[in-house]
């Protein structure tokens, strides 16, 4: 042996650990990763902005004593009966199929409890979700399972999903282990097959066709229902003014953290923007359009505690949803199951093969050994504490910074901690007045 | 027969009139004039009514419909009788584009041509097209049954599912996983029903048509059928 020092074993970044099992993994089986859940990058996000905080300039509200509303008018631009929440955190739509009956119903008991909506999914309404939500908003969507007028008038209101933040531009695959009966006759598939729901709405195409689309909606429900456009972080300030175009009543944005029950982990991570970059895009079309407050706006995808809900609001938000929390919320990923975990080959946190139909905690699963496990009206309690704690923490900030309603945040209320976050929400770097790209900026 | 005129009351009124028919059967009959190729011309219905549009309509027309029997003495627009669930839906003249999408029930006929994506992702309804239908007809088609009695454009059946295709002219081209199958005694059957049903019994016979189904290998994801996706 040389005593010269050698030079030591150096991982490449590029050909990472990670990346070198990814292609050893695509080598051996042939085939794509496809898991469920939302992008895992660390991406610019609500953790890089901060509030300031009330200061000589403007007094804080007494924390308990003095009110900071929570309330939230959904639908008041054309729909009869819009919906009034109680809290603006609302339930995003999630298929049964990708979750349990009891699951669904866990999440109409406790939104109903906090006083919110929850909705449907990709695979119809179930009575679970209709008997224990009180207020269900019904997903129209390409692949149109289980689409029926009857369910359309019981809902109360319709969203129209043009996308999601996970796959903007994507359709679906519901794999076969988790076709059982229910949810094949729902579906109208036989049993076992791989399901494909397409990207694309079958009787429209372009923001013409949707206007009419939506015309074609508010006269089958005689004009009583909301009517949401949803769509994935792709082209915020378009999509917005097209959605507004069309006729709709609020617009549901999901940044590419938002999750899906199964697509290729290659779109998750590569197509669509983070919920941080889109909101003030959205917000701006609507301010250019007139039509700030009056279409509501409701954003996702990554929303996990109070601070988040009073971040999206303070940047424009009427309202905010969540879907991997509230799962999470339910049990999903929880360490008590981290022996059954493993044997998936897991880690609880980890988890993330929701289409194989195996979930340990009984909620992304249509097996019933599996969901006699989930317990719907602990889930609901739990759901509804969750929901209760991030509006807690939402009024606390909101109150700290002087406002009396969680409508009255504002982005002036904001600093970011990063170059990047202050030019993507458009609040200033903390400790300057520098919003990049704005004020003469590059 | 109650006369509805559209271009005078206006669009909202008929629906609403429409609707109000459920769990009555006092006024049965409908006749709506100076439709004027409007948008969602008797959509949502929910009553065993007959209406009859007195002309073209435009997009939706009959969406959603159940138990009614809607009559267009015209052409229909784009989506017409869109996710049927009972009833009929008869179209004198051609049908654009995405006739009887996703129905999942009834029958929609039309004595014309149909557009492109006619059937797309049916989900049980019956379509009777007398003339021919366009291209990507019958995509995703998941039940159900089609019948052509002229010819079908390209990819006819791409990705189906469980639905039935009988087509009597020539097909352009058939889609992914979409093929020919044996015509045997319970589809001929099958065909004659359809066929009396959708008034086209007089113009054709269930033996000149030959029948196309899926061949079930997109059932369950492969590799090495990728080059079908």
């Amino acid at each position: 042996m040389s005593d010269f020092p050698r030079t030591p074993p150096k991982q490449s970044w590029t050909f990472s650990n990670d990346i070198n099992a990814e292609i050893r993994r695509a080598a051996a089986t042939g085939i794509y990763d496809i898991r469920g859940g939302g992008s895992k990058r660390k991406l610019p996000h609500f953790d890089d902005l901060l509030f300031l905080g009330a200061s000589i300039s403007r007094y804080p509200l007494e924390g308990y004593r003095e009110r900071c509303a929570t309330d939230v008018w959904l639908g008041t631009r054309y729909a009869k009966n819009p919906i009034h929440l109680d809290i603006p955190i609302t339930i995003a739509g999630m298929s049964f199929g990708a979750l349990s009956g009891p699951a669904k119903e866990a999440l109409g008991r406790g939104a109903s409890a906090a006083g919110t909506s929850t909705t449907t999914g990709d695979g119809g309404m179930t009575e679970e979700e209709r008997g224990h939500s009180k207020t269900l908003v019904y997903q129209y969507l390409p692949s149109r399972y289980g689409m029926n007028p009857d369910d359309l008038r019981r809902a109360d209101a319709i969203e129209v999903v043009v996308g999601q933040g996970a796959k903007p531009g994507g359709g679906g695959m519901l794999l076969g282990q988790k076709i059982s009966d229910r949810v094949a006759q729902m579906r109208n598939l036989p049993k076992g097959i791989d399901q494909r729901s397409a990207c694309r709405h079958p009787d429209w195409t372009g923001p013409d066709d949707l206007e009419i689309k939506i015309l074609e909606l508010r006269e089958i429900t005689d004009w009583e229902k909301p009517i949401y456009v949803k769509v994935g972080g792709a082209r915020p300030y378009y999509d917005t003014a097209l959605a507004v175009k069309a006729g709709a009543d609020v617009v549901v944005l999901d940044g590419m953290q938002g999750g899906t029950a199964a697509t290729q982990d290659v779109f998750i991570e590569n197509v669509g923007m983070p919920i941080l970059a889109c909101i003030p895009q959205a917000v701006k079309a609507l301010q250019d359009l007139g039509m700030h407050r009056k279409v509501q706006l409701i954003v996702s995808g990554g929303i996990r505690t109070g601070a988040d809900v009073a971040k999206a609001m303070a940047l424009g938000a009427d309202a905010v949803a969540i879907g991997t929390a509230a799962l999470i919320a339910l049990g999903d990923n929880d360490p008590a199951y981290e022996a059954e975990y493993n044997k998936l080959g897991t880690t609880a946190g980890a988890y993330d093969d929701w289409h194989e139909g195996k979930d340990p905690a009984g909620i992304t699963t249509q097996d019933p050994e599996l969901f006699k496990r989930f317990d719907p009206i602990l889930g609901g309690r739990r759901l509804k504490n969750y929901l209760k704690v991030m509006t807690l923490e939402a009024q606390t900030i909101a109150r700290a910074c002087g406002k009396n309603h969680l409508h009255n945040l504002e982005p002036e209320d904001l600093c970011a901690l990063s170059i990047e976050a202050a030019a993507m929400a458009g609040v200033p770097l903390a400790g300057t007045n520098w919003i990049p790209g704005r004020n003469g900026g590059f | 027969m109650q006369t509805f005129d559209l271009a005078a009351q206006g669009l909202r009124a008929l629906n609403s009139t429409l609707h109000g028919l459920k769990g009555q059967t006092n006024q049965t009959a409908w006749e709506i004039i100076n439709p004027k190729g409007a948008h969602a011309i008797a959509v949502g219905l929910d009553a065993p009514v007959d209406v009859t549009v007195r002309g073209s309509t435009g997009y939706y027309c009959a969406g959603m419909n159940k138990q009614a029997t809607v009559r267009v003495k015209g052409s229909a627009g784009p989506g017409v009788a869109e996710n049927m669930m009972s009833g009929t839906v008869i179209i004198d003249g051609d049908a654009s584009q995405y006739a009887g999408a996703t129905g999942r029930g009834g029958l929609l006929v039309i004595k014309g041509n149909a557009s492109s994506r006619c059937g797309i992702s049916m989900k049980g309804i019956d379509i009777v097209v007398h003339g021919s239908i366009g291209h990507m007809s019958a995509f995703m088609a998941q039940s159900g049954n089609m019948v052509v009695l002229g010819d079908a454009g390209e990819a006819l059946g791409d990705s189906l599912y469980e639905a039935r295709l009988f087509v009597r002219g020539s097909v352009k081209s058939l889609g992914a996983d979409c093929i020919e199958k044996e015509m045997r005694p319970e589809h001929l059957a099958l065909l004659a029903d359809l066929l009396k049903r959708g008034e086209a019994d007089h113009l054709a016979k269930p033996e000149e048509f030959k029948r196309y189904g899926s061949a079930r290998k997109l059932y369950t994801f492969n590799i090495d059928n990728a080059s079908s996706y």
